[in-house]
């Protein structure tokens, strides 16, 4: 990278220019790339079938059916907690948002390989698109989480606010492992398997089937304040407490203090600093590595 | 920048290098890693450029030539910024765009208007930028009745059309374009070369990767040569393309001297098959080019000769000396021996005695790879000694080749017949 001196031609003609880099040197251009690459992928998701949006939402909304119907009919391990049944879907919902963001841009650098090793266009719009294309189904599968709040009687309250709040962190968090996954993928082919068994491992170490309650009652406090170390299940918890009912505990009255809250984001933070970092030194050579 | 005089830089680079890394024992997997964190370590490197300095006036219409391999593709994605670089710096002076693939990133479930709409936001083009562009694409590629069609169901001609119009209709101030002419037919050839006339008359910047000696000729105002990553010439096209003619001969004739020395010693290999009644041997054989020196390459339109030097174990009268090309298919396409035609009588021969038979002839034998087998024989046709296929030689163009298998000299002229109202008369 060092440019010893300039010769007299270069005279005049600003800085030479870098190699590939993950942002780019212009913000814009990388918003509407992404944007761009969100919006057609999402297009091709949903105008590829008749039936796409259905499809889109029936995902979730059978894994709750089976979910719902196990546990409260057949177990009967319904909390006295109110409205688990909506409380279930806002999990299960919140956790598609995790795996379709971070599973989706696993691959994607490799997918678009021809991209990558033919075009110089900032190299984190990849992975990026998928978080915001995943960001395009969390707002469409949103919709039957509301119809269900509202038809088991909940209203518009203030506590609702937090949610952008609380998506705002998780989209931080999923950001920062779609940076890590993908640029390690370039090099390391098990990344996949390996994050396949990683996400089935949360989706049950996350009280998502279960209430967090329900934990604290069966294992005690303090297992339940190490699973909400993890980003995703503070999510679902804290969305819990504002959407559903109060009755689900915050995360900052599991850990006994409002300051409980900096955990999970400490915890976001440094993963997005580490996907940040790996990702910013493996840009320039993507293309080669491929 | 713009305008500054007539010898402003557009793209200025300053010895570039750029190496890559090739492990020797490469890492897949991340358990692999996990379990043996020093592996990796073992790499050697490939320098595919070496301070690689170049400056291109804004305005030139400039060529990279090289072989396979001699690192100019890489040299162009270094400039395009796709490659960093490990040392030296370039600059660039407007905005670039790079034709390394016609249609790269287009999705074939996607309508024409997406996929223009993906390529601009690619090429870092505003949204109404990107909307100028979508209709002077369309309108170039005459595909305005198909935009919400998905390529998938486009024809491969309506494809081309669409990407070439994508990659001419940028609004680019620098072109960097690589090898876009080695697909497509003749007559999307011609509308390459229409397009470059156009670009060269519009006064933009063009750095153009190519082996066809020919664009580079034509386009070209200069050019720079590469080999193994290092610059061997820059300079007018002229020159710097019959280095390359002469680079490009002299190694393949290399590489064709070594795979010649394989093929001799694997005798396993069905080449040079040493067949014969062993009353003569052909010790060795050869073809000359014009100038009388040995070679594996000979030029199209050229003088040869073959020789062969063949020592007699037993008295022989009148053998007959033959050599025979065949073509890669095993046809036969050239025979000259010295039983006749215009041929010496060559009478009898001695034991002992060590005899270099010559025929030189005009080589109108096309472009191609032919093999040789020289052949001793009776007048009865008994096999003395023979060398089934015992070396291949390749035919270069030189001159306007038809695509036949020989170019046989010849002498055309245009009779014109009187005007029919006249011959009425």
């Amino acid at each position: 990278m060092s440019s010893a001196r300039v010769p007299e031609a270069a005279k005049g003609m600003g800085r030479p220019i870098s190699g590939p880099t993950a942002l780019g040197s212009d913000p814009r251009r990388f918003v509407l790339l992404v944007w761009t690459m969100a919006t057609t992928d999402f297009k091709l998701r949903f105008f590829g079938s008749v039936l796409g949006y259905l499809w889109q939402i029936m995902r979730p909304l059978l894994l709750f059916g089976i979910i719902y119907t196990v546990f409260t009919v057949v177990l009967d391990v319904s909390s006295d907690e109110p409205d688990f049944g909506v409380a279930l879907l806002l999990g299960i919902v919140l956790f598609q948002f995790f795996t379709d963001a971070t599973a989706g841009s696993v691959r994607s650098i490799v997918l678009r390989e021809g991209l990558v090793r033919k075009v110089d266009f900032p190299r984190a719009a990849v992975p990026m698109a998928c978080v915001l294309q995943a960001l395009f189904n969390l707002g469409l599968n949103l919709i039957p989480v509301l119809v269900f709040l509202f038809a088991s009687g909940g209203t518009p309250h203030w506590t609702w606010l937090e949610l952008p709040l609380i998506l705002g962190v998780l989209i931080v968090f999923v950001t920062g492992l779609a940076l890590l996954l993908s640029s390690l993928f370039v090099r390391y082919r098990d990344v996949e398997p390996i994050w396949d068994v990683a996400m089935q491992a949360l989706f049950y170490g996350t009280p998502i089937l279960y209430s967090l309650s329900l934990v604290i009652d069966k294992a005690g406090l303090s297992v339940a304040r190490i699973l909400l170390i993890s980003p995703l299940a503070s999510a679902i918890q804290q969305g819990r407490h504002a959407l559903v009912s109060p009755q689900y505990g915050s995360v900052g009255s599991i850990f006994s203090t409002q300051a409980g809250v900096v955990i999970p984001l400490v915890v976001t933070a440094v993963v997005f600093i580490l996907g940040a970092f790996v990702f910013t030194r493996a840009a320039p050579r993507i293309a080669e590595e491929l | 920048m713009a305008d500054a005089s007539g010898a402003a830089s557009a793209v200025v680079a300053a010895e570039v290098s750029k190496t890559f890394r090739v492990p020797q024992e490469q890492v897949h997997t991340l358990k692999e890693r996990v379990l043996h964190p020093l592996r990796s370590s073992a790499h050697h490197e490939f320098r595919a450029l070496r301070d690689v300095s170049l400056t291109v006036p804004k305005g030139e219409f400039f060529g990279i030539v090289g072989r396979n391999g001699s690192g100019k593709s890489t040299l162009l994605k270094c400039l395009a910024g796709i490659y960093g670089t490990d040392r030296g710096a370039i600059w660039v002076d407007g905005r670039v765009s790079t034709f390394i693939e016609l249609g790269v990133g287009f999705n074939p479930d996607l309508a024409a208007r997406d996929n223009i709409a993906l390529n601009a936001a690619m090429l870092g083009l505003s949204r109404r930028e990107a909307h100028r562009r979508f209709d002077s694409i369309i309108d170039f590629a005459e595909l305005r009745d198909f935009t919400e069609l998905k390529l998938k169901n486009y024809s491969s001609g309506m494809m081309v059309r669409l990407a070439f119009a994508v990659m001419i209709q940028v609004d680019a101030d620098i072109l960097l374009i690589d090898e876009v002419l080695a697909v497509g037919d003749a007559a999307f050839q011609q509308k390459c070369f229409d397009e470059f006339e156009a670009i060269k008359a519009a006064g933009r910047t063009v750095l153009l990767v190519t082996h066809d000696m020919g664009a580079v000729k034509r386009f070209c105002e200069r050019a720079m040569l590469l080999e193994h990553g290092v610059v061997v010439a820059t300079g007018d096209p002229e020159t710097v393309g019959n280095r390359y003619l002469d680079l490009n001969f002299s190694s393949e004739a290399r590489a064709e001297a070594a795979a010649n020395e394989h093929a001799a010693s694997a005798p396993a290999q069905a080449m040079d098959a040493v067949l014969g009644d062993g009353r003569a041997v052909i010790e060795d054989a050869w073809l000359e080019n014009g100038k009388g020196e040995r070679a594996t390459m000979l030029r199209n339109g050229e003088r040869a000769s073959f020789a062969m030097r063949v020592r007699l174990t037993a008295d022989l009268r009148e053998p007959r000396f033959t050599v025979q090309l065949h073509s890669g298919t095993r046809v036969p396409l050239f025979t000259a021996s010295s039983g006749w035609g215009a041929a010496e009588p060559v009478g009898t021969l001695r034991v002992g005695d060590e005899v270099v038979w010559r025929a030189d002839f005009d080589n109108v034998l096309g472009p191609d790879r032919y093999s040789v087998t020289p052949s001793v024989t009776l007048a009865n046709g008994t096999v003395v000694a023979m060398r089934d296929r015992m070396f291949s030689v390749v035919v270069t163009r030189t001159q306007e080749h038809g695509g036949a298998l020989v170019d046989i000299p010849f002498q055309a002229r245009l009779e014109r017949n009187p005007a029919p109202e006249e011959a009425a008369r």
